[in-house]
């Protein structure tokens, strides 16, 4: 039985991993590479990595941290952040890194998504799509890690993206980032309805329900969650966690 | 000590690495004098049908693989692409593959109640073992691996289908013919069950 991919989604932050709330105030957690190996232990299904200052900083991805993490994980990895050289997507391929994120360049320069999936195949390129509401409501694309409004609404620049030839597609709620107010289901839906390539949802999830409302009601094809896999409790402290293969089973077959 | 075939495509350091995690020697190599001398060879892949074909025989390799694997009968393990090049074509391609099976690759196709789902075939599956192997030994039922494919082999001889798997229907997902087997996921990505399945390979094949 295939089940939809639950991915924890991990922020690095000068070399060190943290949890944003609306991409905002990092909470440090701890070393990437020891929370790499407990979620190794925890068998998850895919790990994504973004870091989130690479963009704005003006830096290329943390190679050599990446060739660590590599190393520690025996699961698909994705890797976001700084990325806007055919040649960065070539060195993350190398590190064993199957799946290269974009985010801000493939907004600048479309063309780049289409250089990116000739070069690797488009199974290995990732648009990375981060929406915000207006104070009139209306979803709009951000990119510089939620700093910069483009002006583009979600469903058409997806759409955009799908053509140019990204295999799938990581969407991003900033207002639900870190919230656990569940994932934004109706930015979910309506980008999911305008393509056919996979969408993983991600933002806001607090439960395997939440997880499973993005699947059965959003048309994600995957999720992706933060503070669900690395907070406890109400006080949000950290504890790395991972539902059971038996609960994600149980959850996404309508069972609990 | 195990080659694994570089001919540019493929998850090549992954699968190093998950051998180094359970005590394999390996060496990735596009070098004829140490395939020659390999006792074991993964042919990885990661890409389109042609352009692997077409990277083998650039390298000069097609003869030297045919050489070890049918003359010498080194066992040889051909991941995603690499198991699809070891039939006689694909519908992703114009080249003939290796040949070394009677089988070839064509691309998912749902309709009906299945036309919702997505190609390519990507996460994490189960598989039906269909004939006893060392392969799988010590591999319990619930195991999973992890696919990413949009073609998936079809066996002219049922005996070569060495494991099935579902995804919209029942396709082949482990081949086998004496000292050739392919998977069509990626072990190097499966967690334990990948280096169970690897060290398998490297030890009780």
């Amino acid at each position: 039985m295939l089940l939809p991919r639950v991915i924890p989604c991990l922020l690095l932050r000068n070399a060190g991993l943290v949890k944003t709330i609306r991409f905002q105030d990092p909470t440090y957690l701890g070393d990437p590479i020891n929370i790499v190996k407990i979620f190794n232990d925890k068998e998850v299904d895919e790990l994504v990595f973004l870091d989130i200052t690479a963009t704005v900083e003006d830096r290329p991805p943390p190679f050599d941290l990446l060739s660590k993490v590599s190393s520690e994980a025996f699961m698909p990895l994705g890797y976001g952040g700084g990325v806007r050289r055919l040649e960065d997507v070539r060195a993350i391929l190398s590190l064993g890194i199957e799946k290269v994120i974009i985010n801000t360049y493939a907004a600048e320069n479309p063309a780049f998504v289409s250089a990116a999936a000739d070069f690797a195949g488009s199974q290995s390129v990732v648009v990375s799509i981060d929406v915000k509401r207006d104070w009139r409501g209306r979803y709009q694309v951000y990119t510089h890690g939620g700093r910069k409004a483009t002006g583009r609404e979600p469903v058409e620049y997806a759409a955009q993206m799908e053509r140019a030839g990204a295999g799938e597609l990581l969407l991003n709620s900033i207002d639900r980032d870190g919230t656990m107010q569940g994932y934004d289901l109706e930015l979910i839906r309506r980008v999911c309805s305008a393509v056919s390539i996979p969408v993983v949802a991600c933002g806001g999830a607090r439960t395997v329900h939440d997880l499973a409302a993005a699947i059965h009601q959003g048309g994600a094809s995957a999720v992706a969650a933060g503070s669900m896999f690395v907070f406890q409790g109400p006080l949000r402290a950290v504890l790395i966690n991972f539902p059971t293969r038996d609960e994600l089973k149980a959850a996404f077959s309508g069972e609990m | 000590m195990i080659a694994i075939v570089d001919y540019g495509l493929g998850n090549l350091g992954s699968i190093a690495n998950m051998l180094k995690k359970v005590g394999a020697a390996a060496t990735i190599t596009a070098d004829p004098a140490v395939i020659r001398q390999a006792d074991r060879l993964i042919l990885p892949g990661v890409g389109a049908f042609d352009t692997g074909m077409r990277n083998l025989e650039e390298r000069g390799l097609i003869p030297l693989l045919n050489e070890r694997v049918l003359g010498d009968e080194v066992p040889i393990l051909g991941v995603c692409l690499g198991m699809q090049l070891l039939g006689r074509r694909s519908e992703e391609g114009q080249l003939p593959g290796l040949g070394w099976l009677d089988a070839a690759a064509v691309r998912f196709k749902f309709e009906g109640v299945n036309a919702h789902l997505k190609i390519p075939h990507m996460g994490w599956n189960e598989l039906t073992v269909c004939q006893p192997h060392p392969l799988f030994a010590d591999l319990q039922e619930e195991s999973r691996f992890y696919f990413v494919h949009s073609y998936h082999v079809v066996c002219a001889d049922p005996a070569n289908v060495l494991a099935r798997t579902t995804y919209g229907f029942d396709f082949t997902s482990a081949v086998v013919k004496g000292n050739i087997i392919g998977v069509q996921f990626h072990p190097e990505k499966s967690h334990r069950f990948g280096m169970t399945l690897l060290q398998n390979f490297a030890e009780r094949v």
